[in-house]
């Protein structure tokens, strides 16, 4: 369920973007106001809040205990969920996920199972029979654009966040987290490049990709959406995009 | 299946091919009789068809756009289709597959021709060996033009990933398994433009720039095949 963008909104939009400009008066490559809280939810192992611009995503974690796939026994299990809730948007509507937002949770669930964010080997209890779970479900409270980095920001701001629970089968010191991996969609409008859309931005584009990045720039997961297509240039150059905002994003991470 | 010991062994990959190989690929249009177009695709062990039907009244009616028409897929995969039979009907990741397979497609349609209508294409795995998805885009694309719906090109796709360090075309299912990396791609050929692009793994941004290299190479391979198929379908031969 798609909202409606007024013709002469959409035509603003891309005629701003012609010349390098967008409608909140951001240069292409500069990312919305964003901040980053940690740990404000007490019955949550780890939890953060992300906000991007009017965006606004809240991640808890939570660590159980489950049986391990047969073909990974002493590897932890790792479950991503989001929950697109209906008062973040008046086009959301409660029921059983979404196309929407099925892929939002893949994705970050990519980037951090892919880049291995997690020693999930580190989280067996009795090969074979017990090990850890960890739940990372986000909940999206005010769709603004550009969820997936939010929520990929706002999981990653939560895993770093996880204390370990009080329990004898944990042994660690701390939670297992060796990657800082970073979502950054670019958007494609009327052939310009820009970071961070907005919501607006969002209805009027052509195509988007996320691209994750670790540390070393490296990829470990990318996707792309929308009914648009991009050139070989212009993947080449949403690479170096995201890899330079990354940095930044990072960075809040503290 | 058991991790082998090596996945590539002078240069080859197990089931023989070079690293820019594709798997043995074959293509049929217009294999069944009730759809209005459809295609039955096998790239090396996968067996895929697609059925496209419209472009037909949408229902739901809601569904419908007053100016455009709506493309709608679905991909699915049969219950024996993998090791472990699978639950029947759609999951999380069909449901994504379901996605980016309508927006790998959608760039080569002309909606405003149809108004109010919906064109809807269906993906039946019936045994997959790794890249599934772009099987599933490859019979869809020839499906699509089978059934006469005006098109800018076929779409064409195929994966590439990294196996022991090698950049790889076209992964079988050991390779995407064990190997680090896998990304489907798919593209318009006689444009040169990618319109689905994803990956899990691990590349550098040189890798990254080879990987796309060898999956345009790819791509373009099938693509002719794909055009072969249709061709030999709607040839008319001259008999002098």
């Amino acid at each position: 369920m798609a909202e409606i963008v007024a013709k002469v909104k959409r035509d603003y939009i891309v005629s701003l973007a012609q010349q390098d400009k967008r409608t909140d008066g951001r240069a292409l490559d500069q990312i919305r106001q964003a901040s980053i809280k940690k740990g404000l939810i007490q019955t949550a192992n780890g939890s953060a809040r992300v906000k991007l611009g009017k965006t606004h995503v809240l991640v808890g974690v939570k660590l159980g205990k489950g049986e391990p796939f047969p073909d990974t026994p002493n590897s932890g299990i790792l479950m991503v969920n989001s929950e697109l809730l209906p008062m973040a948007s008046p086009t959301f509507e409660s029921g059983p996920p979404r196309e929407e937002s099925v892929e939002l949770s893949r994705v970050v669930d990519r980037g951090i199972r892919e880049s291995e964010t997690i020693a999930l080997d580190k989280l067996a209890i009795k090969s074979g029979e017990e090990v850890w779970t960890v739940f990372i479900d986000m909940d999206v409270l005010d769709h603004d654009g550009n969820l997936i980095d939010a929520a990929a920001l706002a999981a990653m701001a939560a895993l770093l966040n996880v204390k370990p629970p009080e329990d004898e089968a944990w042994t660690l010191p701390e939670f297992p987290i060796v990657q800082r991996p970073v979502a950054v969609t670019v958007a494609k409008i009327n052939g310009k490049l820009l970071v961070d859309p907005d919501l607006e931005e969002e209805q009027v584009m052509d195509a988007r990709l996320t691209l994750i990045t670790k540390e070393d720039g490296s990829l470990c997961a990318m996707q792309k959406g929308g009914i648009g297509y991009f050139t070989q240039e212009e993947v080449a150059q949403a690479y170096s995009l995201a890899k330079e905002k990354a940095v930044e994003l990072r960075k809040l991470l503290g | 299946m058991d991790k082998p010991e090596k996945l590539m062994v002078d240069g080859k990959r197990l089931d023989g091919r070079a690293p820019e190989e594709l798997r043995p690929l074959k293509i049929v249009a217009g294999i069944l009789e009730r759809a209005d177009g459809s295609a039955y695709v096998e790239m090396g062990n996968n067996k895929v068809f697609a059925a496209v039907y419209g472009p037909r009244e949408m229902h739901p009616r809601h569904d419908a756009k007053p100016d455009m028409a709506v493309l709608r897929c679905r991909y699915s995969m049969a219950p024996f289709s993998v090791d472990d039979r699978k639950r029947p009907g759609p999951d999380r990741r069909s449901m994504e597959i379901s996605k980016v397979t309508r927006e790998a497609l959608a760039p080569v349609l002309f909606p405003e021709l149809y108004p109010r209508s919906v064109v809807d294409v269906f993906i039946e795995i019936l045994q997959a060996d790794a890249g599934t998805r772009t099987a599933g885009i490859n019979a869809a694309s020839v499906a699509l033009a089978d059934a006469g719906i005006p098109m800018k090109d076929l779409v064409a796709s195929v994966a590439v990933g990294k196996v022991e360090g090698t950049i790889v075309l076209d992964l079988t299912k050991v390779e995407d398994q064990y190997g680090t990396t896998d990304m489907p791609m798919a593209i318009i050929p006689r444009k040169k433009v990618i319109t689905l692009l994803q990956m899990d793994g691990h590349l550098t941004g040189e890798e990254f720039s080879r990987a796309i290299d060898l999956a345009f190479q790819g791509c373009q391979k099938i693509y002719e095949a794909q055009r072969q198929a249709l061709k030999e379908k709607y040839e008319v031969r001259r008999e002098d």
